[in-house]
């Protein structure tokens, strides 16, 4: 029904001599983990109908190294960094937007001291921005009333102090926003953090994306709004531990908007 | 004979201010066995987090209850204060309350000093039913069994006592001025200790001098050995949260440093004309050290953040791998940068000045790597802490040891980062491969 997803590479904008707008940064999650994907594409869609000139790195992109370091990996992660910075610098990209808060951090405020300097937005503001300068509307259409929990990232809430951009356009949906009992500066990890996604976690009592799940089942969500494709997972993994995934989605922002807009 | 109590008074407080001292040059050489740490930008802000973080306590009240209670005691703590100048200078010059010629302002000072104790004693009872009989969980942790439970009573204990003893010597003073006693004239306001005046009614003005003297002299004697106590205590911070809170991290809190000696290697790589088999020059530096695996790999703010923790747990309560039964604990991680840190230094006195290698270190025989790797660095610690102290900072830099020194990463990290280097995604996907999902439906 959607028509063919718009996803223009830099390497074309650089033949052509043009410039866009913005650069999407996909990330590796974004790129390759089928749920993410989705993300990636709604974000792209929403992207299309507003008109926005983006592109994309593609096959030129590679992981910002921010897992790399998170695990102590400093060597790998200047590594990636300094390929990527080099890359960005040829093509002289002034603004970038991403979809993840990991990389969001990362090319933010680690990529500076390398001599990476880009205006770098969540993909939450970038929308948001949109929405205020009116190059997208937004009705809340099937959102309309739903309880909806927002569960914020560690990486764009208290690494970087953005909690409301998120949230507003949630409010813009006409839902009802409830808010769980940690939330913004208190909010509590989905525990995919730090490189923890990508190993079994210490012995413990309990699963950290559980916990984070019983607080967000706690405030009776209809759904749970996320802002990271890795939070994605883990609350979409709590979901599904607790048997609740016949009543409760996890969606991420930019799908929720996209659906809203049937696009 | 007339004299011997302002010579004794003399005595007493310059063997207490003079081990303190000797405490305090301890306690700078200590924090400075740990790497240098430029922080001398943007000296605005740093005076301003002082001014309302450890001043102005602004992250004790995100916890209303103890945050409030807090306040009382701090207010207390300072205002009180004042008083000891008072004490200090009668027992210099034999006098007896010396500032009583301000008048009424002294009425209302003593009077407000009064009624400060009366709710610190308060406060602090409350203090003490959290921690042992309500007994609050994140008092309750492992690193709080032995001395820092014990510490975190003793210094309730003698803050009680002290209280205690500047009420009853003010109620004995108010009860000899009512008496008209010899060198006891009228002074101050007691709107406290004059409602325990009934209890002190029918002794005899010698046995009230007793008291009076007793208390007042027992009053400054704690007061030096609480300031003597401060050292060997979490109960550091009420000094160390000043120069703690200006030296705090500004920038956000997801921004990590790199490390320069990582960038000069990469640099190295990167450049075209270097020469990999070259001789490094003569004067050639040994390469820093990646990452810390005891307190002289950290740096003086970590070691300062481990000598202000005062073990509140805020921090520990906060904590995603704490809350889910994890061994992590990150206010373990500061007592123990703290108690290594201690060792370290009295091995340096025990050796004239030297540090004898000990066999021991800051890494596994403190910390283990399994509390390391459960970290989420999600920052909550950070944020929790009312006085600035960043535990995740010392996690990360104990990571990079295990990594980058000693190839020591569990091995499903190991894969990601095989694959980061091989593919560029922490998964075995093909970078050639990262736009397929544009095409696919």
């Amino acid at each position: 029904m959607a028509s063919e997803l718009k996803v223009p590479t830099m390497a074309e904008f650089y033949a052509s001599g043009t410039v866009p707008e913005v650069l999407f940064w996909v990330g590796c999650a974004g790129s390759f983990d089928d749920r993410a994907k989705k993300i990636t594409k709604a974000f792209v869609k929403i992207l299309n109908k507003a008109k926005v000139s983006f592109a994309v790195l593609g096959t030129e992109e590679s992981c910002t190294g921010d897992p790399a370091k998170r695990a102590g990996n400093e060597f790998l992660f200047q590594m990636q960094a300094v390929t990527n910075i080099e890359v960005l610098n040829a093509y002289e990209i002034k603004k970038i937007v991403t979809a993840c808060p990991h990389c969001f951090n990362t090319i933010k405020n680690e990529y500076p001291g390398l001599g990476g300097n880009y205006e770098v937005v969540h993909h939450t503001q970038f929308l948001k921005d949109l929405l205020s300068e009116g190059r997208i509307s937004m009705e809340g259409g099937t959102f309309k009333g739903k309880r909806i929990t927002f569960h914020d990232p560690c990486y764009l809430g208290r690494a970087n102090g953005v909690y409301e951009a998120p949230r507003d356009l949630i409010r813009k949906l006409d839902a009802e926003l409830v808010e769980m009992k940690s939330c913004k500066q208190r909010g509590l990890c989905c525990g995919a953090g730090g490189a923890q996604m990508f190993k079994e976690p210490e012995k413990g009592d309990k699963d950290v994306n559980i916990e984070r799940t019983e607080q967000a089942l706690e405030t009776k969500p209809e759904i749970i709004a996320a802002g990271c494709p890795f939070c994605n997972t883990m609350m979409t993994d709590g979901v599904k531990n607790k048997e609740k995934e016949d009543d409760v989605a996890v969606m991420d922002i930019a799908e929720m908007i996209a659906a809203a807009e049937d696009l | 004979m007339q004299y011997l109590p302002n010579v004794i008074f003399i005595i007493l407080l310059f063997v207490g201010i003079g081990f303190f001292v000797k405490n305090v040059s301890r306690l700078k050489r200590n924090i400075f066995l740990g790497k240098e740490a430029s922080l001398i930008d943007n000296k605005t802000q740093r005076w301003k987090n002082m001014a309302m973080i450890a001043l102005g306590q602004s992250k004790m009240v995100v916890r209303p209850i103890a945050g409030a209670l807090h306040i009382i005691v701090y207010v207390g703590f300072v205002i009180i204060n004042i008083e000891v100048l008072e004490i200090i200078l009668d027992g210099i010059f034999g006098t007896h309350r010396m500032f009583a010629v301000l008048g009424p302002v002294y009425d209302f000072l003593i009077g407000s000093f009064e009624v400060l104790a009366l709710l610190v004693i308060v406060a602090v009872v409350i203090f003490w039913a959290r921690r042992n009989v309500i007994k609050l969980k994140r008092f309750f942790k492992p690193e709080m069994k032995g001395w820092p439970k014990n510490d975190g009573n003793m210094i309730l204990y003698i803050e009680l006592v002290l209280m205690v003893l500047f009420l009853t010597m003010n109620g004995a003073d108010y009860q000899l001025q009512q008496l008209g006693a010899d060198h006891y004239a009228a002074a101050g306001a007691f709107p406290i200790s004059s409602m325990f005046a009934p209890m002190l009614e029918g002794m005899s003005i010698a046995s009230l001098v007793l008291l009076e003297r007793s208390a007042w002299w027992l009053h400054i004697a704690g007061i030096l050995f609480f300031l003597n106590y401060l050292y060997y205590s979490k109960h550091l911070h009420i000094l160390l949260a000043f120069p703690n809170t200006y030296y705090g991290k500004l920038t956000p809190k997801g921004q990590f440093k790199n490390l320069q000696s990582v960038t000069d290697e990469v640099k190295m790589m990167m450049d075209p004309d270097a020469d990999p088999y070259a001789e490094p020059a003569e004067d050639a530096t040994v390469p820093d050290k990646f990452g810390a695996s005891d307190v002289q790999d950290l740096s003086w703010v970590q070691l300062l953040n481990a000598y202000t923790c005062t073990e509140c747990g805020r921090c520990t309560s906060e904590c995603p791998a704490n809350q889910t039964g994890k061994k992590l604990s990150p206010r373990k991680i500061m007592m123990d940068t703290r108690d290594r840190l201690e060792e370290v230094g009295k091995n340096i006195d025990a050796n004239n000045g030297e540090f004898k290698e000990d066999g021991k270190q800051l890494l596994n025989d403190y910390i283990t790597p399994e509390e390391l790797w459960a970290c989420t660095s999600c920052n909550a610690c950070v944020e929790a802490c009312p006085i600035s102290i960043d535990p995740l900072s010392i996690i990360m830099d104990m990571r990079q040891y295990l990594v980058m020194e000693q190839s020591a990463a569990p091995t499903d990290l190991n894969n990601m980062m095989g694959n980061i280097e091989n593919n560029g995604a922490p998964w075995p996907f093909n970078q050639m491969d990262r736009l397929n999902w544009s095409k696919e439906s």
